[in-house]
């Protein structure tokens, strides 16, 4: 469980993170969007009690994460690829880590062996790719075995095979019932990873629901109709209070009513449907729809309003 | 604490966590992995070593060769001990450059990002590894100081003088140096932790050495005499020919004198930790 509570970090007369309230659950996949420079890194910082926060706070399982007793064995954290001495090895980094911790020596060599890095974990780190600069970021995430886990941007650098590991990962460590919060500017991904997604922009909280309900919300999501009928279904569509467009390709789309309602209007009016079909829209399109109004709201205020405004 | 309304599919049963907290062992346990497994150390030390035994040995063989034909009040203000140890005045360079890198390699790394998330009282990870390092350091320089004056001292073969540990201030020296050679080294981890950038450690750590004391040469007498004494390359210099100088501290308080010096670099670099963000 992560819990913010009107989190800010002001540089200069810049805010980074303005007034962030959220909860992040276990259990679940929390997606973490936002577009570069929006304050998703500077948020997970403020979480691992590397950036002090300039207002409101931030807790881990209830406390600051600087009065964890043994922070990674209940917080794990993949913040930077490649965040590693270069001429130190895979296993000599966790290794040092474990040791700060107590985390027995053979979970080194198990996670390793997870990450399919054993064949050259004696290797520097140094001739690395960013993929397994990447895995090994994730491994040292993972040593403590912690139920509270944060990854910024992981899949960068991936290939595919990778990526498909890092998602099913993810997956695994929520329904064991562990909270995993993940970064990511890329909606597409989030789409096939995270349930639920805190969506932020200009620092600020844009929204936090379950991906599907951002979806439904959207006024993106229509239903195809095609109907020889055609003129008639619309006219009784209008009159129902739909609110209808008719395409260069002659389908119409219809908003602001349902499927199921549409094809029981078309029966009243003996109108043939040859297509009902609900288009939701992607959750690009969802999520560009959501910061673009962020944007626009925003874009009449001076930079550096008051701290703290969401609550 | 708010509770959500749907609650997890399952949840992780709670491991069983180390009683307490993590303690300063557990750090220093962690740093001494991290010093042993970069090269940097290794490279440095060895540095250190081989310079100021080699430099000694060049330096002592050079009076050896010369000592037939040096003038005689040359020859009586010969100070065999000295003549050992003043190469360890470059091989300091060695053993700094590897304190500065002890802090600033984590910032340049990244590293500090894992070691802070680890561990994050950060005046204990810098505690960590002031005792890791410090112990290490202290280590090195006494064998580098003994080595070079040993080495040194087989090569003034007679007639040219030469010193035993048991020549009176001898020994005092020998140790003294290898205790300077630590302390500048601890010196240099505090100024690697203010400054946290490598490159920038190293060049305030060098003019600190070796332009701090042009710099005052350059200023009128009255001056220059007044602030020489708290030059860490005159603090040395007494330290390593054992004699009371001109403007210059004892022995033991110069010592001291430089002590202050490392302890202040800590303690601001201390401080900065904990006020800055990572």
């Amino acid at each position: 469980m992560i819990e913010a509570r009107g989190l800010t970090k002001r540089y200069g007369d810049k805010l980074a993170v303005d007034g962030l309230t959220f909860d992040v659950r276990p259990g679940v996949v929390t997606g973490f969007l936002g577009p570069n420079g929006a304050g998703k890194s500077t948020t997970m910082r403020m979480v691992m009690g590397l950036d002090a926060p300039s207002a409101g706070g931030v807790t881990v399982n209830g406390r600051h994460y600087h009065d964890l007793p043994w922070p990674l064995h209940e917080v794990g954290a993949l913040l930077e690829a490649k965040a590693i001495h270069p001429g130190r090895s895979a296993r000599a980094h966790l290794q040092m880590l474990a040791q700060a911790n107590r985390v027995p020596g053979r979970r080194v060599d198990e996670l390793l062996e997870l990450v399919g890095l054993t064949s050259v974990a004696g290797r520097r780190a140094g001739k690395f790719s960013l993929g397994m600069g990447q895995r090994l970021g994730i491994a040292a995430a993972l040593l403590g075995d912690p139920d509270v886990l944060l990854f910024d941007e992981p899949v960068n650098g991936l290939d595919p095979d990778g990526i498909r590991w890092v998602r099913n990962l993810l997956k695994g460590l929520a329904h064991e019932g562990r909270t995993v919060f993940v970064s990511s500017h890329l909606m597409s991904e989030m789409a096939l990873t995270a349930d639920e997604v805190i969506i932020i922009g200009r620092g600020k909280l844009i929204a936090q629901r379950p991906v599907g309900d951002l979806l439904d919300q959207s006024a993106l999501g229509f239903v195809r109709v095609r109907s020889p009928q055609m003129d008639r279904l619309v006219a009784a569509l209008d009159a129902a209070g739909a609110s209808v467009t008719v395409e260069d390709d002659g389908s119409a789309s219809v908003r602001a009513m349902g499927a199921a309602a549409i094809g029981d209007l078309a029966a009243d009016v003996h109108a043939v449907l040859h297509e009902l079909s609900p288009q939701s829209a992607s959750l690009e399109e969802a999520y560009m729809e959501l910061t673009e109004d962020s944007i626009e709201y925003h874009g009449g205020q001076p930079v550096g309003a008051p701290a703290g405004g969401i609550r | 604490m708010t509770i959500a309304a749907t609650s997890p599919v399952a949840t992780v049963p709670r491991r069983q966590l180390p009683p307490g907290r993590y303690r300063l062992t557990d750090l220093m346990r962690s740093e001494w992995t991290k010093l042993r497994t970069v090269r940097s150390t290794m490279w440095t030390l060895g540095i250190m070593v081989v310079v100021g035994i080699g430099v000694s040995a060049l330096a002592t063989a050079e009076t050896r060769a010369h000592w037939s034909t040096m003038p005689p009040p040359t020859r009586l203000g010969f100070n065999p001990v000295s003549t050992s140890l003043t190469p360890l005045f470059f091989a300091q360079l060695a053993i700094g450059v590897l304190g500065v890198l002890v802090m600033s390699a984590e910032y340049g790394t990244g590293t500090a990002r894992a070691t802070f998330a680890a561990a994050p009282r950060r005046v204990q990870v810098l505690l960590a590894k002031t005792a890791v390092f410090g112990v290490v350091a202290l280590v090195v320089s006494e064998v580098t100081a003994f080595l070079s004056f040993f080495v040194g001292q087989a090569m003034l073969t007679a007639p040219a003088r030469h010193a035993t540990l048991a020549t009176p201030g001898a020994l005092r020296a020998v140790v003294g140096m290898g205790l300077y050679l630590c302390v500048i080294s601890l010196l240099a981890l505090g100024l690697g932790t203010i400054l946290r950038h490598t490159a920038a450690g190293i060049s305030v750590f060098v003019g600190v050495l070796l332009v701090l004391p042009l710099i005052a040469r350059a200023l009128p007498n009255s001056i220059y005499n007044s602030v020489l004494r708290f030059l860490p390359a005159q603090i040395g210099i007494v330290i390593i020919t054992n004699s009371s100088r001109a403007h210059s501290f004892s022995v033991w308080v110069g010592f001291s004198v430089l002590c202050c010096y490392a302890v202040a670099a800590l303690v601001i670099g201390g401080a900065l930790l904990v006020s800055r963000d990572v």
